[in-house]
């Protein structure tokens, strides 16, 4: 073999395919708002916004994809924001050591130790007792919810004033920023949130890619036999998943509380349904063994910018929102059985 | 203790709920052989190599590795791993979504990061070097079943592994890819490799092994070298008789089918995945299709039994033209269809022996004309005696059922729905000598009894006893149609290999 015959160019695998078209549609997407809606579109801070208003969407869609290539799902994602959140404003709000800037360092902690709890319950459950990671997890999102009334039923606002600070704190980036009416330069703002959100999308794509742990999450969704008659632990594996995916939902829990800081028994409602389309949009498949976290950071903006556009139209109402989101998943899936059937064939041929 | 030894297995047992699986066997490896292990199916082969690579844990007995202190305690692949015991499956025990490098590394290198150009250059080097023809970021899945199975080997190759379990390695593979296979094998033989090799092709045997252990019935049978034990009498010992059966078997043969009515005709017949074609079957017919593997014979018959897209032509059944676009169409003109794959299309390994031979029957009765439970038995009983199905009760679920009796229990779903017509494909494939040479007695028995059968075979003797009449394939197209003096194995090979003309 020749060393030209190395260096080729592989196809595209069928993960980076379906990421490269989320990633089309998004631009595309983007693009035509720019167009026809213009306005807000045409200054960077509107993606800053898209991305400051969904910091948590995009930690707890990362937590899903890691879940989701493993062959499982875990469906407690936003229970455990609203646990988290509320136990969070529960504890900034007490006396003694919480009201001190070490407070937030402690809550930060509970809220980890909360998603961590989880993970490792669920992981335990799905891995060493092979229960189904959907019944499992739905317990899960149950019992969060559940013991989310029981902190208590009425909303909870932060008083704390340390962590006041911290959801004002902004980045400000003024170049990136807009000449007001009244002849101000308003520099563009990126919230702590969205930084940490970031950080979390570049941290999964460097462990699902190097990490050996990512590459055996690969493996088990690709195949959970021969991945154990590779010499892989797949119940090891599987359990990390989980309590990687449960760590994260505390963390969104924390990052949602530093964008509003208010607990209530509904925060996050349903987000975990958001969490699983992004998932799939990016490219991850329900089947487990194929997808990235990259695509999954784009399925959440183009969820994102679909729901902006609505509220910018005249149609602006939240079930023309769900009803197009849902339109983008029911296409995404469309698309994804067609293109990899058309490639199932030319691959036999 | 012999130095040249590698593994010795004294006194193994197993035992499955209602089975022994094995009983007391002995096996020994030595240092740089190719070592066949043989026996017909539900003899032991299976389940002695899953002991070996800690699939299945072990009820009695020990095993010693050289190397290793003491006793070896296999729990886990982990563990043979561990101690240099690795396995080729003859399913993939691969990871279609991962690359081909990756496939050959992962699960086995030490440190927590993935050094990615590490892998790529030494699964270059290590393919270039066994002229395996898959590159290495190549999508496993993008690779051939016979590319696949090579990479298997390539990896186990490459842990510098003291034994290498090959288990039907060969079944998916075509002649060159064997020949490539033997060479490999021989060069890791004088590495000092031991090889057991599982197969079921006997020439195969004869070819590359220097010794062979024989099991049966989950008892060891004795171990031979490979020069002192004929080929009829490895046969013999395998299936615990003498071969007057098999001489039987040449003396019936296989009868035209004269005159009779055409059962089915299909005119330019197509589907998604086959060609289109002309093809006729009379009563009481056996006919083949053969060709190398990928020459579009299965996908031919597929596509008379609607089980791919039907894209054209026209179909006539008994003389009225119907049309037959799934399986329940064609089922419901009498169509009975074997798959090749069984483990994918055939068995539903969770359910039980009689679940499991009613299911077809139940499907054309239609779920709202149940049997009785007492029909149902009644039936599981008489085709588990007609076929000999070696089971431990009707309520066994045939995942627990060895190979050959799987495809019995498969054979017998359809002998149920008394179809006029049954294609059989690739009926005898992973099955041992035993039991294929009771699959041909049966089909000819059907054919007698006025069943029309489409018998499909890789093994060209086997389709020779049986059909009267053999379509030649090849690269998806029908080359030729044989019969009477034509059906030799030389002009047969002539045919699937094109020639000059």
């Amino acid at each position: 073999m020749s060393g030209k015959n190395n260096r080729r160019r592989e196809p595209l695998t069928d993960a980076q395919l379906l990421m490269t078209i989320s990633i089309g549609i998004f631009v595309a997407m983007y693009v035509l708002a720019m167009i026809f809606l213009g306005g807000g579109f045409l200054k960077a801070q509107q993606i800053f916004d898209l991305l400051n208003d969904n910091s948590y969407l995009i930690i707890i869609s990362c937590a899903l994809t890691v879940v989701m290539i493993g062959g499982g799902i875990n469906i407690s994602v936003g229970g455990v924001i609203g646990l988290t959140v509320m136990a969070c404003a529960l504890f900034l709000n007490g006396t003694g050591i919480a009201a001190g800037p070490l407070g937030i360092v402690i809550a930060l902690l509970l809220a980890l130790g909360i998603g961590l709890a989880f993970g490792v319950g669920m992981g335990f459950l799905v891995s060493y007792l092979e229960i189904q990671p959907f019944i499992v997890s739905l317990a899960g999102m149950f019992l969060a919810r559940g013991l989310t009334t029981i902190l208590s039923v009425n909303p909870v606002k932060v008083a704390h004033e340390g962590f006041g600070e911290l959801v004002k704190a902004k980045i400000k980036i003024p170049f990136l920023g807009y000449v007001a009416q009244n002849g101000n330069l308003i520099p563009a703002k990126i919230e702590i949130g969205t930084v940490v959100a970031i950080c979390v999308v570049i941290l999964m794509y460097l462990l699902l890619r190097y990490v050996k742990l990512g590459r055996n999450i690969y493996a088990l969704g690709g195949n959970r036999q021969s991945a154990l008659m590779l010499g892989i632990n797949v119940k090891r594996t599987c359990f990390s998943s989980y309590v990687i995916s449960g760590v994260l939902s505390g963390l969104a829990g924390f990052v949602f509380l530093m964008h509003k800081p208010a607990g209530n028994a509904s925060v996050a409602m349903r987000s975990e349904m958001d969490a699983i389309a992004a998932s799939i949009i990016g490219g991850t498949l329900l089947t487990g063994g194929v997808g990235n976290v990259i695509g999954t950071f784009f399925g959440v903006m183009i969820l994102a910018t679909i729901q902006k556009i609505i509220a910018l139209s005249p149609l602006n109402a939240s079930w023309w929102q769900e009803m197009a989101s849902g339109a983008m998943l029911g296409f995404f899936i469309i698309l994804q059985s067609v293109v990899l059937s058309n490639r199932g064939k030319k691959a036999k041929n | 203790m012999q130095n040249d030894v590698v593994l010795t297995m004294r006194g193994i047992d197993k035992y499955f709920p209602g089975t022994r699986a094995l009983d007391h066997v002995d096996f020994t490896l030595r240092k740089g052989e190719v070592h066949a292990l043989m026996g017909e199916n539900g003899a032991g082969k299976s389940t002695l190599i899953k002991v070996l690579t800690g699939v299945y844990e072990k009820d009695a007995g020990s095993i010693w590795v050289e190397g290793s202190e003491g006793e070896a305690h296999i729990h886990s692949p982990q563990d043979a791993q561990n101690i240099g015991i690795s396995t080729v499956y003859q399913e993939i025990t691969l990871c279609p979504n991962l690359t081909v490098a990756e496939n050959m590394f992962i699960g086995r290198t030490s440190g927590g990061t993935v050094p990615w150009k590490e892998y790529e250059k030494r699964a270059t080097e290590i393919l270039n070097n066994l002229g395996i023809p898959a590159r290495a970021k190549q999508e496993l899945s993008r690779c051939s079943l016979a590319v696949q199975q090579m990479v298997a080997i390539a990896r186990a190759v490459d842990m510098n592994c003291k034994v290498l379990i090959l288990d039907e390695p060969t079944s998916s593979l075509d002649e060159k890819e064997v020949e490539m296979l033997f060479k490999l094998m021989r060069d890791l033989k004088s590495r000092g490799v031991g090889i057991i090799f599982v197969t079921h092709f006997l020439e195969q045997v004869y070819e590359v092994s220097d010794r062979i252990t024989v099991l049966r019935n989950g008892q060891l049978v004795g171990e031979y070298p490979v020069s002192e034990l004929p080929q009829v009498e490895l046969v013999a010992k395998m299936m615990g008789k003498d071969l007057d059966d098999l001489e039987d078997m040449e003396a019936v043969g296989a009868k035209s089918a004269g005159k009779a009515e055409v059962v089915y005709e299909a005119q330019g017949l197509s589907s998604t995945d086959c060609r289109p074609y002309d093809f006729a079957i009379r009563r009481g017919e056996v006919n083949g299709f053969t060709g190398l593997l990928g020459s579009g014979r299965s996908e031919s018959v597929r596509a008379i039994f609607g089980a791919d897209r039907v894209t054209g032509g026209k179909v006539r059944v008994k003389g009225s033209e119907v049309k037959i676009s799934s399986p329940h169409d064609a089922m419901k003109h009498g169509i009975g269809y074997l798959p090749e794959d069984r483990k994918r299309d055939g068995i539903i390994a969770d359910l039980s022996v009689r679940d499991n031979i009613i299911l077809a029957m139940q499907v054309m009765k239609g779920f709202f004309h149940p049997m009785s439970k007492a029909q149902m038995k009644e039936f599981a009983d008489e085709y588990i005696k007609a076929l000999q199905i070696k089971t431990a009760s009707q309520d066994t679920p045939i995942k627990s059922l060895s190979g050959g009796n799987q495809q019995k229990v498969i054979l017998a779903r359809w002998l149920l729905t008394h179809p006029d017509y049954l294609i059989l494909d690739e009926p005898t494939r992973g099955i041992d000598v035993g039991t294929k040479l009771e699959i041909q007695k049966l089909v000819l028995k059907l054919a007698e009894e006025n069943m029309s059968v489409t018998f499909i075979s890789s093994e060209i003797e086997e389709m020779l006893r049986t059909c009267s009449r053999l379509i030649v394939m090849r690269d998806r197209k029908i080359v030729g149609e044989l019969t009477g003096d034509q059906l030799t194995q030389g002009y047969v090979m002539k045919t699937i290999a094109g020639g000059d003309q």
